[in-house]
């Protein structure tokens, strides 16, 4: 009876157990891996917009607070997109003729709110409250991060629940002094308060509320 | 097939004939369509559950577990028996288990995939299933050590992947000698590759033997543990009726009881269908039917214990559900149990019995369908009856319960004609060891 395997039978079957292996590791590493990187987490993208609105311009160069256009931020779950009348407050002054600021001025004639698109977007089941992270101490840029750096804004943070329950875990060493919630450039110094006293003035206790499921997840 | 006691030569000739015929026999086809058209039955159950949600099963408040669950502990405990009579009667070395292990070790696999697809499916979001496994996640969270469902996972895992190692381990010298008798090229090359260059020299009889002897090792205690975990599912939850340290054992019995019922469920036909009288005989039968009995004893037993622990106890509410457990409206399903798990093998107890094929045909399949109802009543009764009445409730499988119940006894059904179709159903490296060791055979080829 001939042989029904010739001799290169032996490599074949080492070559597709290394690649069995092989695939075995890879995916794992893949599936272990990829969803932590920016480019899967779409940060650092920016997004394209109907007006390319930039924060550095508004908000380094001419001051203005976040709170002029999201001004719910404090009081409410969403921090609040301005009315084409918030850009109007100027605009109906300057640039009135800029081609760039044509779909403004076409959604005031038009009374149709700019289609703004959306850059920060958590799954429907978290029930995330700005208000509450403001009144807190957690300031803008802890997520957000520098956006009056940002010509054109774009996501700072994974915004994954490991990044929201590294601060639900350890809140102190996060939170800043009243005054410096809106401030993007601030940083911890030697002057600032404790962690646990910025704790105690919060009203924060010992923080191990913040990890219960139904804080975020209702 | 020859009346004379079997040799060697004419036993790998019969087994390996089984294995290569070309077209399979009547019967064969018949089956494998009826279990062909279960199994698509149970796929269609599994993509419309996928679509619509598990709102098309009949579980709601308060009653959250239901068919997923029964089918999932019954179809577990059909996969232990397997396992019991090839591993831990290996260990013992029984000379008996030669002609049931790769019959029983079929069961005990396609039993444990159909049991591994119900706790998925269970989940709600299953394509989320991988949740249950400890990884690094970016959610910065892990499944909760402490219950007993996490370690279900593991142990569910762990038997399944052993199952198919220790399975197809035992198959491995069987397909070499398929491979030297095969007739076409491409059976050659499938039985070639799948015997992974067995060439039955020394050396490798040697690894063979200790491999598949820590193997061995390996499975007997797993058919305890795995089995102990999901009694541990029950017991672990505050839950009347389910919080009790008898669970473990009582789940193991049940699980012996239910695997002894389903080896010996499958064999008497296949003896018949395949001519394998000369190697399963009439003492195999004996002996299986006297561990069912024996079994049925133990499970006896534990609901024994039951009564007694409900009654021993002070609890009101455990009364209370015992009482409409036995006396309420599903009254039936638990007697049923009784009957068939119980009463109904004690005919076992006579010689005449045990060798009347029908009659043990009849107790094996009541004592399956037992122990169906016996889950039915353990998980069903106990949160229907909590110890809050204004949470009462009540339960109904819906079609799709049915049909994803009988679409797994399809995907069984269909794993068990594929393997006595193409693999031999009767190991028979072991069987060529027991036929030499024969005083009068001489064990010529």
């Amino acid at each position: 009876m001939p042989a029904i395997f010739r001799p290169s039978a032996n490599l074949a079957a080492a070559v597709t157990l290394l690649a069995l292996a092989g695939l075995g590791v890879g995916g794992v590493a893949l599936w272990w891996l990829w969803p932590r990187t920016d480019y899967a987490r779409h940060v650092r993208w920016p997004v394209g917009q109907p007006v390319p609105f930039s924060h550095e311009h508004h908000v380094a160069g001419l001051g203005l607070d976040c709170r002029f256009c999201h001004n719910s931020v404090e009081v409410s779950a969403t921090a609040g997109l301005p009315p084409t009348t918030t850009c109007m407050t100027c605009h109906s002054q300057i640039w009135t003729n800029a081609a760039v600021l044509a779909p403004v001025r076409l959604s005031l004639a038009s009374d149709t709110p700019i289609a703004w698109n959306r850059i920060n977007d958590l799954p429907d089941y978290v029930y995330f409250n700005h208000g509450i992270h403001i009144a807190k101490g957690v300031g803008c840029a802890s997520c957000h991060g520098e956006v009056d750096r940002m010509a054109l804004t774009y996501k700072a943070s994974s915004l994954t629940m490991q990044f929201c329950l590294d601060c639900h875990r350890d809140p102190g060493p996060r939170l800043r002094p009243k005054d410096q919630i809106f401030n993007t450039q601030w940083q911890r110094t030697a002057d600032t308060a404790s962690p646990a006293a910025l704790m105690g003035e919060y009203h924060l206790r010992n923080g191990r509320r913040l990890t219960d499921c139904s804080i975020c997840h209702r | 097939m020859s009346d004379a006691a079997p040799t060697i030569g004419s036993m790998t000739d019969d087994i390996c004939a089984i294995a290569l015929r070309k077209r399979p026999a009547l019967w064969w086809r018949i089956a494998i369509l009826g279990a062909a058209l279960l199994t698509a039955l149970l796929v269609g159950a599994i993509a419309w559950l996928f679509y619509a949600g598990i709102g098309i099963w009949g579980i709601d408040w308060p009653v959250v577990w239901g068919f997923a669950i029964i089918s999932y502990v019954w179809w577990i405990a059909i996969a232990s028996g397997g396992t019991f009579i090839s591993a831990l009667f290996y260990l013992m070395q029984v000379e008996w288990r030669t002609s049931l292990n790769r019959i029983a070790e079929t069961m005990t696999l396609c039993a444990a995939v159909c049991a591994g697809i119900y706790p998925i499916l269970h989940l709600g979001r299953p394509w989320l299933f991988y949740w249950l496994f400890p990884y690094p996640n970016t959610m910065g969270v892990w499944p909760q050590f402490r219950s007993p469902l996490l370690w279900d996972f593991f142990a569910i895992l762990t038997y399944v992947t052993s199952s198919i190692l220790f399975w197809y381990l035992g198959l491995v010298p069987d397909l070499a000698t398929l491979r030297d008798r095969a007739l076409t090229r491409k059976r050659q090359v499938l039985y070639g590759a799948l015997a992974l260059g067995f060439r039955g020299e020394d050396r490798q009889w040697r690894h063979y033997r200790a491999a598949y002897g820590v193997l061995a090792a390996i499975m007997a205690p797993l058919v305890v543990s795995v089995h102990s975990i999901v009694g541990l599912d029950f017991a672990g939850a505050a839950t009347v009726g389910w919080h009790s340290t008898e669970f473990p054992p009582f789940f193991v019995f049940g699980a012996l009881l239910s695997g002894f019922a389903m080896v010996l469920l499958l064999i008497v036909p296949l003896r018949r269908l395949l001519q394998l009288e000369a190697f399963i005989t009439g003492r195999h039968l004996d002996v299986l039917s006297r561990l069912l009995l024996l079994s049925s004893l133990l499970v006896g037993y534990a609901y024994v214990m039951d009564v007694f622990s409900v009654f021993y106890s002070p609890d009101e509410a455990e009364r209370t559900a015992f009482m409409a457990k036995v006396h309420g409206s599903y009254a039936p399903i638990y007697w049923a149990t009784i009957l068939f798990n119980i009463a109904l093998p004690q005919v076992l107890w006579f010689r005449r019995v045990r060798l009347n094929q029908p009659v043990i045909m009849l107790v094996c399949l009541a004592v399956i369908v037992g122990m169906w109802c016996e889950r039915y009543t353990i998980v069903v009764m106990s949160v229907r009856r909590t110890a809050l009445p204004s949470s009462w409730g009540d339960y109904h499988g819906t079609f799709w319960d049915w049909a994803t119940l009988f679409g797994t006894v399809g995907l069984f059904l269909t794993g068990i004609l594929l393997a006595v179709r193409f693999l031999p159903v009767i190991s028979m490296f072991e069987m060529r060891a027991l036929l030499a060791k024969r005083p009068n055979d001489g064990g010529g080829t």
